[in-house]
């Protein structure tokens, strides 16, 4: 099954590492993973996009709370949460096709950023099911290009 | 005031107790070593990094304090690789200080350098590189408690030779404070108490201990709970000496070399409590049919342990000494008649043996026991010797056998026995060895004639790779596929003697207890080379992958 594991980090050299490498040495895989710093420049936030039956998720999770730079591991597994990924698409125009290709973005809220001859860059955020949806929209036109940035995620606020 | 890195390191040491440091120099770790030549730490110059790092974990885990070896950057580093896992899987307390080439030069491929934090990220509790001086009394300070405490294991400290060499005014830190590391001693009452509960229910219960027993000092409370409640103990490899052997609940090891009855007891009881162990392949052989009856408390100190390989019931995650206390006062007592007498019939028609005619390696060991009433440390190497000397010798207290139970290092033995004579030179020390094993580390003999080291190494020379020829012999047709050494094997007597050590040579059973008894007494390492039945099997066996109570021969 697929989880999102959220975890603060110290902000220092090498704990990315050392969290990669736990990952390869246990052979857990990574869908995605995505860091960035938080509200507290000496901490990081990294969301880990894994899968696996509960048993591997309790190992993986309690693996990374043994990690002496992490500080908080969550398992969003349980939790309402809100979940992002964000995605560069250079798709490629046909001729005449452009009014096609802008209608398909302009449903899925995406954004032109750059407009060239023979294609188009689109911006697309949401979750990993929109952007999978778009991709699979726009490529029999031909993705010439994509780059995602992996989920990053958020407990929703209390209610 | 100013104090350069190696200034600030030395001071470190003194501070945290270091009484032997175990390492080799080499360029770029040559103003710690600087230091060191007047500093009130003695050296131990071993004579291959490996041994170094062996040593200090023998020391460690002998003392139950924290071991501690220096070595240079590049090959010195690499060359503890060995060592470090080794402490890693065994939960040894260990502090590996690396030179590192100076800062500019990281990631230049200079000479000498090797990531080696990159290299031990998967086999250290922690690991740092310092990059500056101003972090250096707080890395080591975090180095020591970390290694030390919760779960023990090694963290190394790669230090570059600018670092050291920098200029820093601090003071030593009295207190550590690391957000993301706070070991958690106490268990959940509520655990516990389910725990109790269980046990008094249980009809078959079964006390399964593993070496966090001897870390956590809770080898008293495992007895009480035992004589208590007449609950039957089984210990692990690492476990050993955390229950004492000769008492009548003792059923010695279980797994995959364990004897017949502890097995058969495990196999059939109705709760096991697990202590500080933690369900290793080498113990549960086949996963789906062990213990089927069994609830499972865990008490680990580490919750990684717990739900890893076998589906745990009641988890108790803490120190296992405040929490077999509690569950002491909170057992009732019972008899567990029909269950002992159980095993008792066990015991009477499935116990440990073997024949006696030749010389034979079982033999030996019992010798060894008999000629130091049970009171020697051994240590071992790896193979038939290991299992014969954790068989065979009658373990009554805690941190008396020291052994890689889990990564299973061939050389460990013996610098592990240097650093546990320094660590107790009252004591005598035997390290039980094989002629492949032993050939792993052999420099080290060097080691224990420069510091007076009255080690003695028990070879059971039978001229292969036993273990190895053992599982050719049983599941490859017998097809002795490198492991034959007796070949190319050195005269050991005489390697010995060139070292300025002694050796003595034993071809027959009655030759055995008069060599022990003069190694014994004899002021000079001592290396007794037993030429012992060439393929005599370690018995009873469960093969790999099976049930552990389908074991196969020397069951009586």
């Amino acid at each position: 099954m697929r989880h999102v594991i959220s975890v603060t980090v110290e902000n220092k050299p090498g704990v990315l590492a050392h969290i990669s490498s736990l990952f390869a040495a246990r052979g857990y895989s990574i869908d995605s993973l995505a860091v960035g710093e938080t509200e507290d420049p000496a901490i990081s936030r990294m969301t880990i996009v894994t899968r696996g039956d509960d048993q591997i998720i309790e190992q993986i999770t309690k693996q990374l709370r043994k990690l002496i730079s992490t500080l908080k591991v969550q398992d969003l597994g349980g939790a309402d949460f809100i979940e992002r990924d964000l995605a560069l698409v250079k798709v490629n125009i046909p001729a005449g096709k452009r009014g096609e290709v802008l209608e398909i973005v302009d449903i899925f809220r995406g954004n032109i950023v750059d407009v060239g001859q023979k294609d188009l860059v689109v911006e697309l955020s949401g979750q990993e099911s929109k952007i999978q949806a778009l991709i699979d929209l726009l490529r029999p036109y031909g993705i010439k290009e994509m780059t995602r940035t992996g989920s990053i995620a958020m407990t929703r606020g209390a209610k | 005031m100013n104090r350069t890195g190696a200034d600030i390191f030395v001071d470190a040491l003194v501070k945290e107790g270091v009484e032997h440091l175990f390492g080799i120099p080499g360029g770029v770790i040559l103003p710690l070593f600087d230091k060191l030549y007047d500093a009130p730490i003695q050296l131990v110059l071993t004579r291959h990094e490996q041994g170094a790092g062996h040593a200090a974990d023998g020391y460690a885990r002998v003392s139950g304090k924290v071991g501690v070896c220096l070595v240079t950057s590049g090959p010195g580093a690499t060359n503890l690789v060995t060592a470090i896992a080794t402490a890693n899987f065994d939960s040894v307390p260990m502090v590996a200080f690396t030179g590192q080439v100076k800062t500019p030069l990281i990631g230049n491929d200079a000479f000498q350098e090797a990531d080696i934090t990159g290299i031990t990220r998967t086999i250290t509790k922690h690991n740092y590189l310092v990059k500056d001086v101003c972090d250096l009394a707080r890395t080591i300070k975090e180095a020591f408690h970390i290694a030390g405490s919760g779960r023990p294991g090694p963290v190394l400290v790669d230090l570059p030779v600018d670092v050291t060499l920098a200029e820093h005014d601090c003071e030593y830190p009295q207190e550590v404070d690391i957000a993301g590391y706070k070991p958690n001693y106490v268990g959940n009452p509520r655990q516990i108490k389910l725990a109790a509960e269980a046990i008094n229910r249980s009809e078959r219960p079964i006390l399964y201990v593993g070496g966090g027993v001897i870390l956590s000092g809770a080898s008293k409370s495992i007895l009480d709970l035992a004589t208590k409640a007449s609950i039957p103990v089984t210990t692990t490899l690492m476990g050993l000496g955390a229950f004492p052997e000769d008492h009548e609940l003792s059923l010695q090891m279980l797994g995959m070399h364990g004897t017949a009855y502890a097995n058969y007891a495990i196999m059939a009881s109705d709760l096991i409590i697990a202590v500080g162990a933690r369900f290793d392949d080498r113990i549960t052989g086949r996963l789906d049919s062990f213990a089927p009856d069994a609830k499972v408390i865990h008490i680990d100190i580490d919750p990684t342990s717990i739900s890893k390989n076998i589906r745990v019931d009641i988890p108790v995650v803490g120190d296992a000494r405040g929490i077999l206390e509690s569950l002491v006062e909170m057992a009732h007592e019972a008899d567990h008649k029909e269950w002992l007498d159980l095993i008792k019939a066990w015991k009477e028609k499935h116990p440990l043996t073997y024949e006696r005619n030749g010389l034979k390696p079982q033999y030996i060991i019992q010798q060894i026991h008999d000629a130091t009433n049970g009171e020697a440390i051994i240590a071992t190497e790896v193979g038939q010797n290991q299992m014969w000397a954790a068989q065979w010798f009658t373990y009554s207290r805690p941190r008396h056998f020291i052994s890689s139970g889990g990564l299973g290092t061939m050389g460990y033995g013996f610098p592990a026995a240097l650093g546990a004579q320094l660590a107790r030179p009252d004591a005598v020390v035997f390290d039980i060895a094989g002629d492949g094993s032993f050939q792993m580390n052999i420099q080290e003999l060097a080691t224990a004639v420069k510091y007076q080291l009255p080690v003695n190494v028990a070879i059971l020379n039978n001229g292969f790779l036993g273990m190895v020829r053992q599982w050719q012999e049983l599941f490859y047709k017998r097809r002795y596929s490198g492991s034959v050494l007796e070949d190319a094997n050195p005269d050991f007597v005489r390697v010995a003697e060139a070292y300025g050590a002694e050796g003595i040579r034993i071809t027959k059973a009655e030759e055995v207890r008069p060599a022990i008894d003069k190694a014994i007494a004899s002021p000079k390492p001592v290396v007794l080379d037993f030429h012992v039945d060439r393929e005599e099997n370690v018995f009873p066996m469960v093969p790999g992958g099976e049930a552990i109570d389908k074991m196969i021969g020397g069951m009586a």
